[in-house]
């Protein structure tokens, strides 16, 4: 393997990482948002408890994976900023307003409560955060961004502003809140919110679930570039899902909640892995490769260097931070 | 207005409005870092209160500076593509150390936050260290970015405009990083000194003269007494260089148009293009040659020999300067008589002039360090990559600018108000409960 696709390999295991971990925090707006039930208030707490020391740091991942691909593949991120400006433009207000307002109300609740601006606010963002950031992963994934002469020659709307992308919108949101609602059971096991939560699950994941079924029928007419990923070197991942997809909603429906909140992690991963592998060696076919838009090696060479002393310093820190408040679940991933 | 004009106005709030969260999440650990390690060697729970009121309100200023620090990432890209395209292989690297930096800091932050009663005390004191450390080094590793858009090096440009020789180490440790680093950071620390020290002043003010405020005064007063000293230092270290590196924007910080030896210093006034002289300042000859040179007689170039195209906007860098200096010097007095004060009568200065001085010198320093970040920014014109790539190449053709920048404007006042609401509801909270 090339250096270059070390470091693509890098920032796709950041994008699994945001995804997996990142992607349950929007969930958990997505559950403050939908809180109903003689419950709701307790809900809303548990999912600030589970959020509150672990969501800036979920968050970095995403930081990182800008920064780490305008240092090795400056190309491509010129390129898709402009293709992709405006559900990046959109995903940003999200994440802006999604973690200010967290912030708000959970230090400072008597000011900015469940009711106000900044409480509707960040159910509202965490919703259009994720959903925004995945039609521009439908974008780039259904070869919808085109090059010509080192700019972008598809124009501002390709790939995302279509029913297409709005599905797999649709798709991502509903597996944030799927994914959120299966670790919050695993964090409220023996309270009456365990049942709540797996419900929510439930729900969230037969949506998913269906999102995704129709995807996959659509992706061959819709989006040929996708369909030929997923059906061709990332079958295997795919077939993994698809039979992982059931285990997952069956571990939840019968009250397995950690068993669950592996299937369902698992499942991120698959889909993901599916399309990176599927769509190999590009990071935006059909015109933006791996080695074509990669930074000069001495760049990768210091940033694998850079990422090596990092991984050092943060993976200890990030188990401790884990160990420490997600400790009474001894297989705690989130 | 044109997409080059939006870019800049976004990216210049985005700046602006982030880089005051950025100081305070550089300094405040520093400080709740030496009140719980007082309190931990004391176990006087006067220090333990300080330290867990700072720690609530950077609970909320963290976030705010964490997510419009997301949003300078995304913009860097959305409104500048060409000139990420061109840049990212070359000072990507310090962005991505950054990267790790405010990893590290996040994750010792929600241990800190949420930590008080999960782990021992002394293990509670140890995880602000790598807040502390980390908060510093991101403003190390972004400002040797910056220091590179001054000094661009580390790479060479063939005749058909690619990318050769590119040496990311170089390009990091460039010719500006060892005078811009060093300034930026203690900027940080007058910043958040000087802002404390008045949060504990107006308490004072109005008569909490209490253990509590007056030890959050003196540790706000000796973050920024050091500091002022040191931005002084780095800060004359860093117009010399400027001096010699970026004659354009050092003769527009001062408003010299002619070309002359001797140059005098010229505080305030407003340079006039097409005078070409600066009106209504007072003139202090020789002293800018002195200051630049160490030679009274050293030539300094004015704006004159530079093409109009080259030339930064001479009102804004010059104004901006003498704020910068002016405000700087001010506060720098307030510092020094408070210490004086207090070495000479063994306990804190109760002068109300002084105590209101030392609450001016709070949003004085704000504005000092804004101001600062202009002569740099607006002096950099009309480059955005110094002589090599012009801002006005580097936009985006993206739709939308104008509403983008409205949206984020609003988002930031937004932000702000509440953020100040907050704070103001939190010390509210502190009084009631003591």
């Amino acid at each position: 393997m090339s250096e270059a696709e070390v470091v693509a390999g890098i920032l796709w295991l950041a994008l699994t990482a945001y995804a997996v971990l990142g992607g349950a925090d929007f969930g958990g707006g997505v559950w403050d948002l939908l809180a109903s039930g003689p419950r709701a208030r307790d809900q809303r707490r548990a999912v600030a408890e589970a959020m509150g020391p672990v969501w800036e740091a979920n968050h970095v991942w995403l930081i990182f994976m800008i920064v780490g691909l305008f240092t090795a593949f400056p190309a491509a991120f010129g390129v898709l900023a402009v293709a992709l400006y405006l559900p990046f433009t959109i995903a940003l207000v999200g994440i802006v307003l999604r973690g200010a307002a967290f912030a708000f109300r959970a230090h400072g609740s008597e000011a900015v409560g469940d009711a106000s601006g900044w409480g509707i606010a960040f159910g509202a963002a965490s919703v259009i955060a994720p959903f925004a950031m995945a039609t521009g992963a439908a974008a780039v994934a259904s070869g919808a961004i085109r090059v010509s002469g080192g700019r972008p020659a598809s124009g501002f709307e390709a790939g995302w502003a279509t029913p297409y992308g709005l599905l797999v919108g649709l798709f991502a949101v509903a597996m944030c809140a799927y994914l959120a609602a299966t670790y919050l059971t695993v964090e409220t096991e023996g309270t009456p919110l365990e049942s709540d939560f797996r419900k929510r699950a439930a729900a969230a994941g037969l949506v998913a679930g269906m999102a995704a079924i129709a995807s996959l029928i659509l992706a061959p007419f819709a989006a040929p570039s996708l369909a030929h990923s997923l059906f061709g070197r990332g079958l295997p991942l795919l077939v993994l899902a698809l039979i992982n997809g059931p285990i997952a909603l069956v571990a939840v429906w019968r009250s397995r909640p950690r068993i669950a909140r592996v299937a369902v992690a698992a499942q991120v991963i698959f889909v993901l892995w599916a399309w990176a592998v599927g769509q190999w060696p590009y990071l935006a076919p059909p015109d933006i490769a791996i080695a074509d838009a990669a930074a000069p090696n001495a760049t990768l060479t210091a940033l694998l260097v850079v990422t090596g002393i990092g991984s050092v310093l943060l993976l200890p820190s990030l188990w401790f931070l884990f160990r420490v408040f997600k400790a009474r679940n001894p297989a705690a991933i989130y | 207005m044109d997409n080059v004009t939006l870019a800049r106005a976004t990216m210049g709030t985005s700046l602006g409005f982030h880089i005051v969260f950025a100081v305070l999440g550089v300094g405040l650990p520093l400080l709740m870092l030496t009140a719980e390690g007082l309190w931990l060697r004391t176990r006087d729970d006067v220090w333990l209160n300080l330290a867990r009121r700072w720690s609530k309100a950077f609970g909320i200023l963290f976030a705010v500076g964490a997510v419009s620090g997301t949003a300078l990432s995304f913009e860097l890209g959305l409104l500048w593509p060409r000139f990420m395209a061109f840049s990212g292989a070359i000072f990507g690297l310090p962005f991505s150390a950054e990267g790790f930096a405010f990893f590290i800091e996040a994750i010792f932050l929600g241990l800190y936050l949420y930590g008080w009663n999960r782990v021992t005390p002394f293990v509670h004191w140890l995880t602000a260290i790598p807040i502390a450390v980390s908060g510093a080094l991101s403003s190390v590793f972004v400002v040797m970015a910056n220091a590179w858009m001054n000094s661009p090096s580390g790479f060479h440009v063939d005749s058909n405009g690619r990318l050769l020789d590119v040496d990311p180490v170089a390009a990091a440790l460039n010719a500006s990083t060892p005078t811009e680093d060093p300034h930026m950071l203690v900027s940080a620390y007058v910043v958040t000194g000087f802002v404390v020290a008045a949060v504990y002043a107006v308490g004072i003010l109005r008569g909490r003269d209490d253990g509590l405020h007056r030890r959050g005064l003196v540790l706000g007063m000796a973050m920024a007494a050091a500091a002022i000293v040191l931005a002084g230092i780095t800060g004359d270290t860093s117009a010399r260089f400027i001096y010699q590196a970026q004659p354009a924007k050092f003769a527009a910080m001062e408003g010299l148009y002619q070309t002359v030896r001797g140059a005098p210093v010229h505080l305030g006034g407003i340079p006039v293009d097409s005078q070409h002289r600066v009106v209504g300042a007072i003139e202090i000859p020789y002293l800018l040659s002195l200051l630049a040179a160490l030679d009274p007689n050293a030539e300094v170039r004015g704006l004159d020999s530079f093409s109009p195209d080259d030339r930064p906007n001479p009102v804004i860098v010059h104004l901006s300067f003498d704020t910068m200096a002016g405000l700087g010097i001010l506060i720098g007095l307030a510092a020094a008589l408070f210490w004086l004060l207090l070495m000479y009568r063994r306990r804190i200065p109760k002068s109300r002039l002084l105590l209101w001085s030392i609450v001016a010198a709070g949003p004085a320093s704000v504005v000092a360090m804004e101001a600062g970040w202009f002569v740099t920014e607006f002096g950099r014109q009309p480059w955005i990559v110094y002589g090599i790539l012009r801002t006005s190449e580097a936009a985006t053709t993206a739709p939308a600018l104008g509403p983008t920048f409205l949206i984020f404007f609003a988002i930031y006042i937004g932000l702000a108000i509440t953020t100040a609401r907050l704070l103001l509801l939190q010390a509210q909270r502190n009084r009631a409960s003591t």
